[in-house]
């Protein structure tokens, strides 16, 4: 295991004021908050920034900290000496959601874990919740799908331990962005003799080679031919319930929107599913196809900038 | 909890047709009632149906959980919550629909 340096992670000096080390945990908890962040790894960022805190901002676990750190250096192999936290009385309740470093783990977990629980008291179990990305086919047609998550756990003796398990979950059918799975006592098993707990699943898309998901409605970018979109046309399009034969009407254009109403995400009430028009030129590659052009050309009294005055 | 095995487990759709009580939210978030009813004099959550007390939809222990961990982790007073959730949700509302413009 190795040593972690706390006030590195946290950019502040050894001696460095509580006043200064709240100010630093503050600005790199917005810059990191996984609700909030958009930078990589922002998680994985976040909880270590939260775990140098809950260190730091304790005066006792700083202490015992401090007396540790004077023997090691960062990144350097690490065993707690026995009883090193003799003489330390720990009080603050943990913050209580996120898996610690083995290295935290080992020097506080239990005492984290007394405090953590809190005076909560329920016969259940606690809930668990987890997010995943889903393929949208799942929600179209419903179906099974397999995930593996982490969990936090106690293990006997009291240290926080994360848990992998993999789950085969029968998604509901018609399922959107944001909307959370419920299984039914999936979720911590319950420190009395009360139900376990539930897990919940909060869903979002995977990104679609073919459809745009937005909530319910599904949209698809259709090349058309120009004079399929100016002389009307039955085309083929593919949609999340097979392909259809759509009829584009007379003088559509680039950007016309037609709805199937219904034919998105089969939620309730189902979705809507649009298709956008895009004209696609053949290519001018051959004589044959430059004299059709130019035949268009002197044909057509056509200026396409006419909006732009010029 | 069971460990890892080949049953499919049904997944049920826990959405704004949910109904929960007061108690449910509270239990479900671990947090005292009276957290929750701050959060609905601030704005944060809604009630939907007072016929048989308050009952919120399925999507108040997204927002409930979501406002408690800005609470939690970013030392936010109540009135700070309550504009970064709505902000935070006008972020994602705004994403998703210039996702699907594109």
């Amino acid at each position: 295991m190795e040593f972690k340096d706390y006030y590195t992670v946290m950019g502040v000096a050894r001696d460095a004021t509580d006043a200064q080390i709240k100010q630093a945990y503050r600005k790199l908890a917005r810059k990191y908050h996984p609700d909030v962040s958009k930078e990589k790894d922002a998680e994985a960022r976040f909880k270590e920034v939260g775990e140098a805190y809950e260190v730091l901002k304790s005066p006792e676990k700083r202490a015992a900290y401090d007396q540790l750190g004077k023997n090691h250096r960062p990144g350097e192999d690490f065993r707690p000496p026995p009883d090193w936290d003799a003489g330390f009385e720990f009080s603050g309740a943990g913050s209580g959601n996120s898996a610690y470093s083995d290295f935290f783990d080992s020097l506080f977990g239990a005492q984290a874990r007394s405090a953590r629980r809190g005076d909560f008291h329920s016969g259940q179990g606690e809930d668990h919740h987890a997010k995943v990305l889903l393929d949208l086919e799942a929600s179209l047609n419903g179906g099974a799908r397999t995930f593996t998550l982490r969990m936090p756990e106690f293990d006997a003796s009291g240290r926080l331990v994360s848990k992998e398990r993999t789950l085969h979950v029968q998604i509901p059918k018609g399922i959107v962005s944001g909307q959370q799975i419920r299984l039914a006592g999936q979720g911590a098993r319950s420190p009395g003799e009360g139900k376990p707990g539930d897990l919940y699943i909060e869903v979002d898309f995977q990104p679609h080679s073919l459809y745009r998901i937005d909530g319910r409605d599904l949209s698809l970018d259709l090349p058309v031919a120009p004079w399929e979109a100016a002389l009307g046309a039955t085309v083929k399009t593919p949609t999340p319930g097979g392909t259809v034969d759509l009829k584009i009407p007379a003088a559509s254009h680039a950007g016309s929107k037609l709805r199937l109403k219904g034919r998105g995400i089969p939620a309730d009430p189902a979705g809507d599913f649009y298709v956008v028009l895009q004209i696609a030129l053949p290519a001018a590659n051959d004589d044959k196809a430059k004299a059709a052009y130019a035949a268009m050309a002197s044909a057509l009294p056509f200026n396409p900038r006419a909006s732009l005055g010029v | 909890m069971s460990a890892s095995d080949d049953r499919v487990l049904p997944g049920s759709l826990f959405d704004e047709s949910a109904r929960l009580s007061i108690g449910d939210l509270s239990r479900m978030c671990a947090v005292d009632e009276r957290h929750i009813v701050e959060f609905v004099e601030e704005g944060v959550l809604h009630v939907i149906d007072v016929s048989t007390g308050w009952r919120f939809s399925g999507d108040a222990l997204r927002r409930a959980r979501l406002a408690l961990r800005l609470e939690r982790d970013l030392e936010l007073n109540l009135a700070g919550v309550a504009l970064a959730v709505e902000l935070i949700e006008e972020i994602s509302q705004l994403r998703s629909e210039l996702k699907a413009r594109r």
